[in-house]
C-alpha cells in the first residue's frame, strides 16, 4: 500500500530515525540500493586512499538533507510521547559490526603507514589534530547549529563573521591594488571581485537569510496552526458529534453498537490509515463499501489487504462484486461478522468474502437468484476472471473472485484504439 | 493442568480491569503493569507463563519490554494485544520475539483460546497479522533491514498464512489443505521462526564468518 511517488527525481537524504553517526551511509544505501554494510566498507576503504572516504563522508554530511521519517498523526504522537520504541533504530550488533570494520580500516591504514605508503610521517601528527578539529567542528555546525551560526547579528559568532569579511575584503582590495595591470589583470580582477564578494556574503548573510528564515518560520508557524485547527474540527465533526449521539441513543444497543463501530473506523483511518480516496485503489474502494455495509446492516465487515491493484475496468468489476457479496452475506447469512481478504500482485488481483452464517444451495442459484449470477459472477467472468461460491447449510459462504492483471501494453492498446 | 498464570501489561487502566473481568477465572492474573519499567521489574518478580503486552506505552513500548527481557527469560511468552493498525509496530514486537498478535477487539473465549496457545509454545496469527506477514514477506510493507532469509516462505506456509488472513481457525485450515491440525500448527511455527531471524542473529554470523569478532 506503499503511495507511488509523483516526483520524479529521487533525492538521496539522510534517514533521521535510521543514523548511526550522520546517516550518511544508510542514506546512500537507500539511494543506491546497495546493502549499507556495502557503502560503510566502501567508504573505509576510500579512506586508504589519501582519507578520500573522510573527505567524502564530511561533505556528504553537509549536504545531504536530514529527512524525519511521514508518520500519521497518531505514530507521530506515539514515537514523541515515548510510547513506542523506533523499530529503525540501529541494534546494538550493528553499531559493534560498524565498529568492527572501522576497527579493521584503522589497522590497515597504521599499517600503511608503518610500511612507509602513507602519509609522510612529518605530517600525520598535524593531519590527525587537523582531522579531529574538523570533525569537532563539523559535528557542531550540523544543521541547526551552522544555520544559526550564519544568522547571528550579535555575540561572538558576530563578531567572527564580521572580523573574516572585512579581512576578505581588504584582502582582495589589496591584492587589486598591488598588481600590475597587464594581460593578467582580468584573472586579478575576477578573483578580488569573487574574495570580496564572499567577504560582503559574510557580512550581509546574515539578514539575508533571516530574511528567508523568518518567511519560512512564518509559513511553518500558520501551517502548524492550520493544523490545529483541521484537528480541531476533525475531533469536533466526529468523535464530539457520535458522543452526543451516543448518549441520545444510550438505550438502543443496535444503534450505539453501530455509532461507535463508524466512529472506531472514521478515527483509526485517520489516525493510523493513509487519506486514500474510494476512487484510488482496489483496497479503498473495499474498504469503502464495507463501511457502507457496516453502517446500512449493523454487521461488521474485517477487510484484510495484501498488496493493492489501481482502479482499471477489470480491478473495479472485482470491486464491485466483491460489494455485492458483501451486500449479499449482510442481508442473508444472518451472521455477527464478515471476513473480506483481498490479495493483489503483478499477475492476478484475488478477493475472498465470507461469512460463517446459515449457507443456501449454490446449484440452485444459477435460476432463481439473479443478484448472484448478474452482479457477481457475470460481471467478473466478463473481465476475464473467474468466481467460485462455496457454501454449505449452517457453514457459511464463501465467495472467491480472481481476475488476472492485465499487462500495460494492452489496457494501452485498448484505449489508444 | 495447572492453571495459567499471566500478567497484562497496558497504560490503560480501564483496558486492564476490562481484560481482567473477561479472563480472571479461568487464568490466574499474577500482575499488572502501565508502563516499561514497572512492567519489568514485576514480570522478573511474579514470573507469568505468558504476557499480555500492548504495543504502545510509555517507556519505549511493548517492544522495549521484549528486548529487556527475553533473552534473559526465554520461557516467558508474550502476546501483542493492540488497537495500533501500524504494521510496522506489530510485526517488530513480533520479530522482537512475541509469540502472537491479537487485537483488542478479541472476545473472551478467543482470548483464553490465544493465552492457550501461546502458553503451549505455538504461535497465534490473527487474520491481520497474518495479513501483515504476507505483506512483510512480498515487500510490500517496509520492515527495517529485510534479511535474505526474510523473503522464503515455502507455498505450503503462503497457503497456510493467506488461509488464516482469510478468516478461517486453525482446524479449518487443516480441512481445506487435507492436513492434520498439528501440520497446521508446524506450518505457523516455522513462519513465526522465519519472521524472528532477525538481523541481529545474520549480522553476527557476517561477523562471524569473516573473524570480525
Amino acid at each position: 500500500m506503499t503511495p507511488i511517488s509523483a516526483s520524479p527525481y529521487r533525492r538521496a537524504y539522510r534517514p533521521a530515525d535510521r543514523r548511526l553517526v550522520g546517516g550518511v551511509a544508510t542514506g546512500l544505501a537507500d539511494h543506491l540500493g546497495v546493502g549499507v554494510l556495502y557503502v560503510r566498507l566502501a567508504f573505509v576503504v576510500a579512506t586508504w586512499l589519501s582519507g578520500v572516504g573522510i573527505i567524502a563522508y564530511l561533505l556528504l554530511w553537509r549536504f545531504l538533507p536530514l529527512r524525519q521519517p511521514e508518520l500519521t498523526p497518531g505514530l507521530e504522537a506515539a514515537t514523541r510521547q515515548g510510547l513506542r520504541t523506533n523499530p529503525n533504530r540501529p541494534g546494538s550488533a550493528e553499531i559493534l559490526q560498524t565498529l568492527a570494520i572501522g576497527m579493521v580500516g584503522v589497522g590497515v591504514l597504521l599499517f600503511l603507514q608503518v610500511t612507509g605508503r602513507g602519509i609522510s610521517d612529518a605530517l600525520v601528527g598535524p593531519a590527525l589534530v587537523a582531522v579531529i578539529g574538523l570533525t569537532v567542528i563539523w559535528r557542531q555546525f550540523d544543521d541547526v547549529a551552522w544555520r544559526r551560526w550564519m544568522r547571528q547579528t550579535s555575540g561572538i559568532g558576530f563578531a567572527v563573521r564580521i572580523a573574516a569579511g572585512g579581512v576578505l575584503i581588504a584582502l582582495a582590495a589589496l591584492y587589486f591594488l598591488t598588481q600590475e595591470r597587464g594581460w593578467g589583470a582580468m584573472v586579478d580582477l575576477a578573483a578580488a571581485l569573487g574574495i570580496a564578494l564572499i567577504g560582503l556574503a559574510l557580512i550581509l548573510g546574515p539578514w539575508i537569510t533571516k530574511l528567508l528564515g523568518d518567511l519560512t518560520e512564518e509559513r511553518r508557524a500558520l501551517v502548524r496552526s492550520q493544523e490545529r485547527a483541521d484537528v480541531a474540527a476533525h475531533l469536533h465533526d466526529s468523535v464530539l458529534q457520535t458522543l452526543a449521539l451516543l448518549q441520545k441513543n444510550a438505550g438502543d444497543q443496535a444503534a450505539v453498537a453501530t455509532l461507535a463501530r463508524r466512529q472506531e473506523r472514521e478515527l483509526r483511518a485517520w489516525l493510523y490509515g493513509t487519506d486514500e480516496q474510494a476512487g484510488d485503489s482496489l483496497v479503498a474502494a473495499l474498504r469503502a463499501s464495507a463501511a457502507d455495509v457496516e453502517d446500512a446492516h449493523q454487521v461488521p465487515v474485517e477487510v484484510i489487504a495484501v498488496g493493492d491493484a489501481a482502479l482499471d475496468p477489470d480491478v473495479s468489476a472485482v470491486a464491485k462484486a466483491a460489494r455485492e457479496a458483501m451486500i449479499n452475506a449482510a442481508k442473508h447469512a444472518k451472521v455477527d461478522r464478515i471476513d473480506v481478504y483481498a490479495e493483489a500482485n503483478k499477475e492476478t488481483v484475488q478477493v475472498f468474502v465470507r461469512d460463517r452464517g446459515v449457507g443456501f444451495n449454490v446449484d440452485k442459484i444459477a435460476e432463481d437468484r439473479m443478484g448472484v449470477r448478474g452482479s457477481i459472477v457475470d460481471r467478473v467472468e466478463r473481465h476475464g476472471g473467474t468466481v467460485t461460491i462455496r457454501s454449505k447449510r449452517g457453514q457459511g459462504t464463501e465467495v472467491a473472485m480472481t481476475v488476472p492483471v492485465r499487462d500495460a501494453d494492452h489496457v494501452f492498446e485498448e484505449t489508444s484504439s | 493442568m495447572t492453571t495459567l498464570r499471566v500478567a497484562i501489561v497496558d497504560d490503560h487502566a480501564m483496558f486492564r480491569r476490562g481484560v481482567r473481568a473477561e479472563i480472571d477465572g479461568p487464568v490466574e492474573i499474577v500482575a499488572e503493569a502501565e508502563d516499561v519499567e514497572s512492567a519489568v521489574e514485576v514480570l522478573v518478580e511474579t514470573k507469568p507463563d505468558v504476557v499480555l503486552l500492548d504495543v504502545h506505552m510509555p517507556g519505549g513500548g511493548g517492544l522495549e519490554v521484549i528486548r529487556r527481557l527475553h533473552l534473559r527469560h526465554p520461557d516467558m511468552k508474550f502476546l501483542a494485544l493492540s488497537v495500533s493498525d501500524a504494521a510496522e509496530d506489530v510485526i517488530g514486537i513480533i520479530r522482537a520475539g512475541a509469540r502472537g498478535y491479537v487485537t483488542k477487539n478479541i472476545s473472551g473465549p478467543e482470548l483464553l483460546d490465544a493465552i492457550d496457545r501461546v502458553a503451549a509454545g505455538d504461535a497465534v496469527f490473527s487474520p491481520r497479522l497474518a495479513g501483515f506477514v504476507l505483506d512483510a514477506f512480498a515487500g510490500t510493507i517496509e520492515v527495517a533491514q529485510i534479511d535474505e532469509d526474510f523473503d522464503r516462505l515455502t507455498e505450503r506456509e503462503r497457503e497456510v498464512m493467506r488461509l488464516i488472513a482469510r478468516g478461517y481457525a486453525y482446524k479449518e485450515v487443516a480441512k481445506e489443505l487435507f492436513i492434520s491440525i498439528k501440520t497446521v500448527e508446524t506450518h505457523v511455527s516455522s513462519v513465526l521462526r522465519k519472521l524472528q531471524l532477525s538481523s541481529r542473529h545474520e549480522l553476527t554470523r557476517w561477523a562471524n564468518d569473516r573473524r570480525l569478532i
